[in-house]
């Protein structure tokens, strides 16, 4: 495929602040009509990826594209719409001010109107910024980043502090912007977000990209509970049952990390007549980037 | 396009300060209250030279009004839009930086109209202060382009500073540099220590410019422009290497 078909590339970007290195020969590409989600607990460098592919910071070394070129060019900026991470926006202009001058830095805006149907704040056009709840200002900044009838969208952690109604109503609204053929890259430390929405997941811990797949495969390795016990076995006995995916060992007890949990608590009440269950536990998402990382076969699994 | 991106820009910043009491009340009222009290209540019968106070005053309070106007219009928006994230959205959107950093100094223009206009309205309704037709148009040019250097001096500010630093530091800079520079004393009645520093302040050159244009300014127009122009250039400079460093800081 032609470089300038592909909406948005990071080409083995390195960016350091500092002592940090937030991303590490970071290589990752949105494919056109695809939606991608980057998923990585907090501080893992997604906005700062978000940041260099949308020309806001210089790399150290490697190079961000949009659409093949330096996304510094005011022609790729009128492809793209973004939804960042603010604390603040204009609290004295009304949701409809905000949309029309956005529309304005576009040469072939959608309607206000349109924009404003979209993104699900009718009705609520003439309110100022200040007085919307927090779901109704995500809404704004989904407006503004799709006011312009971009060809690829870029949103980091659209979701984030929503509460579940406004989160499954913003869901909704980027499908469908998704529907209509755009793409679509999307920054989540939730992996059920990124199960709902993308195509395709990336993941990114520690400034590097540990695995990459579809969201069936990233739920498979990095998803699961974790099954807290007592047991006579040892590793290689423990590694012969089907579903463990990982075994931690301190004080005498067991962290077994599996993705199917009743499967395994049976598999060992039936062989180990000393196992003692204490706990089964969803796995928390740092621990499952980190059993991701630990794990050689996690670099096998792109597709 | 440009041209309408900041026309729109533009109008955006004038209703957003409009409807912002908190900084439109301050910025018109300190320097009406200022000049009615010491301009016209104190002393408006007395005169500096041949020039009345009402007159002299009018300059200067003028002088203080924009400069107030434009470091804190650029200096706390700039600021605080950078602080909050506000900025990058609009550097990650196809709107040219151009149309943004002009909406911004034709709107600290707008209010610096407006403050020349009240003051010279009071001059001339309670202060008896009558000038030329080509004096008034001198005067009122002077203190609304004047502005200028002080806007880019404020940005410089906005872009260095923190967000919840910048009010702070503006103020601590433009309070006694305008009392040092003689916008509230005449640089006369100031101890002569400080009226030796004061030419190193480029509010001393604009209050001089803009009294020049009613008769007593101190130094050459040309000098007090050439002055004003090169803080203006350095302001820029400072915010220019202050955007480029956020390039390379900002965290995420």
């Amino acid at each position: 495929m032609l470089d300038t078909q592909i909406p948005a590339r990071l080409a083995r970007v390195t960016k350091r602040y500092g002592a940090i290195t937030a991303l590490n020969d970071v290589d990752i590409a949105l494919q056109p009509g695809e939606t991608l989600a980057l998923l990585g607990p907090n501080g893992a460098g997604k906005t700062t990826a978000i940041r260099a592919l949308l020309g806001i910071i210089a790399p150290d070394s490697g190079t961000a594209t949009l659409f093949g070129k330096s996304p510094r060019t005011a022609v790729n900026r009128n492809r793209v719409g973004a939804m960042l991470q603010v604390s603040g926006v204009p609290a004295t202009l009304t949701v409809r001010e905000h949309v029309r001058l956005f529309s304005s830095y576009y040469p072939h805006p959608l309607p206000v109107a349109e924009t404003i149907t979209i993104a699900g704040l009718r009705g609520l056009e003439n309110r100022l910024y200040g007085q919307l709840s927090g779901g109704q200002k995500q809404r704004v900044a989904f407006a503004l980043a799709i006011c312009g009838d971009p060809d690829a969208l870029v949103l980091d952690e659209p979701t984030t502090a929503l509460d579940v109604e406004s989160r499954l109503a913003l869901w909704a609204q980027i499908r469908s912007y998704v529907a209509r053929g755009r793409s679509v890259l999307l920054t989540t430390h939730d992996l059920a977000e990124a199960d709902a929405l993308a195509d395709r997941i990336a993941v990114l811990f520690g400034g590097k990209i540990v695995a990459e797949g579809s969201a069936a495969q990233i739920k498979a390795r990095a998803g699961g509970s974790t099954v807290r016990c007592t047991s006579g076995l040892d590793d290689e006995r423990l590694h012969a049952i089907a579903g463990i995916d990982a075994i931690r060992r301190a004080d005498g007890v067991i962290r077994l990390t599996t993705h199917d949990a009743d499967a395994v608590v049976r598999a060992l009440y039936q062989t180990d007549p000393t196992f003692t269950l204490l706990d089964v536990a969803d796995t928390p998402l740092e621990e499952a980037f980190l059993a991701l990382t630990r794990t050689p076969a996690s670099q096998e699994i792109t597709v | 396009m440009i041209a309408q991106i900041t026309m729109n820009e533009t109008r955006a910043e004038l209703t957003k300060f409009a409807r912002l009491p908190a900084y439109v009340i301050p910025t018109l009222a300190f320097p009406v209250a200022f000049y009615s009290f010491f301009g016209l209540v104190m002393n408006g019968s007395q005169h500096i030279g041949t020039t009345s106070v009402a007159a002299y005053m009018l300059a200067t309070f003028g002088a203080f009004g924009v400069v107030g106007c434009a470091l804190f219009a650029f200096g706390v928006s700039v600021a605080m839009e950078r602080g909050q994230g506000w900025l990058l959205v609009k550097r990650a959107s196809p709107m040219p930086p151009a149309a943004y950093f002009i909406a911004k100094v034709l709107t600290m223009m707008a209010f610096a109209t407006v403050i020349v206009a009240m003051l010279c309205l009071l001059a001339v309704e309670f202060g008896g202060v009558r000038l030329a037709p080509s004096g008034w148009l001198a005067l009122v040019a002077a203190l609304i382009l004047g502005s200028i250097p002080f806007g880019a001096i404020g940005l410089a500010i906005g872009f260095v500073a923190g967000p919840n630093s910048a009010p702070a530091i503006i103020n601590v800079i433009y309070l006694p540099m305008s009392f040092l520079s003689g916008l509230w004393i005449p640089v006369e009645g100031l101890p002569p220590f400080i009226a030796h520093l004061a030419p190193f302040l480029p509010t001393y050159h604009l209050g001089q410019l803009a009294l020049g244009t009613i008769g007593p300014g101190h130094g050459s127009a040309l000098t007090h422009i050439l002055v004003l122009v090169l803080w203006a250039v350095a302001g820029a400079g400072a915010a220019a290497y202050g955007m480029k460093r956020d390039e390379g800081r900002t965290y995420g």
